[in-house]
């Protein structure tokens, strides 16, 4: 369960979703990838850094270069989950939780 | 960390639960699903009509900024105990989702927690699990937006 969050928090973030986007029909070495954003290098690495971590990215050495590739399975066990749909719900019950505390102290 | 809000959805079942615990007297939780002006705010939809009463119905509407309807969904109420239970069902237009029955169940913890229980049963099996994925597809679509307008950008 905690890794399945960590992985939630991993695709939380726009720039690691435009980057798992990015990967989704290429292999790209990380000066690649940085040039598809405005973000400085090291901030680039950092989320790649991130996504290897949740292993939603693998890496693979080809020469002198190092290629990242999306891990289809683990991609494919977010898109299986029910995450997303579970923390819209928690969005609004906190929103009902919020609204009816200040409805309760009028 | 315990979850407050919990998706229980078994595998080849057309139905799901969810639940959640909340800090709030059961009286206040059943207000916020049936007084119009206090489901919009939490829904952030427009309520075009609330019947809270048995027979009868409710219709909810999201505008975008130029007033084009972007979203509208509506049903039945079939029960209806204050406080307690609420079944309806629910649907939302030129959507092919089909329609879904819900069943609300409001549970008194102590004088100010309470519980909810969500119990929707689909139309099929693929659709309660289409329906379970549509947030997660929405979260790619944004940042394929997010992607498209970075890329146009650069151009």
């Amino acid at each position: 369960m905690n890794v399945r969050r960590d992985v939630f928090q991993a695709i939380a973030d726009p720039t690691r979703r435009a980057i798992l986007l990015l990967l989704a029909s290429n292999t790209m070495t990380a000066g690649a990838i940085a040039a598809n954003f405005d973000t400085a290098r090291p901030t680039v690495s950092k989320h790649l850094q991130i996504l290897i971590e949740c292993e939603l990215l693998k890496q693979q050495q080809n020469g002198r270069e190092i290629y990242y590739h999306l891990n289809a399975q683990k991609m494919k066990d977010i898109a299986d989950f029910i995450e997303p749909f579970r923390t819209m719900w928690d969005d609004r019950f906190n929103l009902i939780e919020t609204i009816m505390k200040k409805h309760k102290n009028k | 960390m315990e979850l407050k809000t919990k998706v229980h959805a078994e595998n080849g079942k057309q139905d799901l639960t969810i639940t959640r615990t909340f800090d709030l007297p059961v009286e206040l939780l059943f207000k916020a699903h049936t007084e119009p002006e206090i489901v919009t705010q939490w829904m952030g939809s427009k309520v075009v009509k609330m019947e809270s009463r048995r027979h009868g119905s409710y219709q909810l509407e999201k505008t975008d900024d130029k007033g084009n309807v972007i979203f509208s969904a509506g049903g039945a109420i079939h029960e209806y105990i204050p406080n307690k239970k609420i079944t309806r069902t629910f649907e939302m237009e030129n959507a092919p989702f089909g329609v879904q029955l819900e069943i609300y169940d409001f549970e008194q913890l102590t004088d100010d927690t309470s519980k909810l229980t969500i119990h929707t049963i689909y139309e099929s099996i693929a659709l309660r699990d289409q329906l379970l994925q549509q947030p997660f597809a929405q979260g790619i679509n944004w940042a394929h937006n997010q992607l498209e307008e970075i890329v146009s950008k650069l151009k």
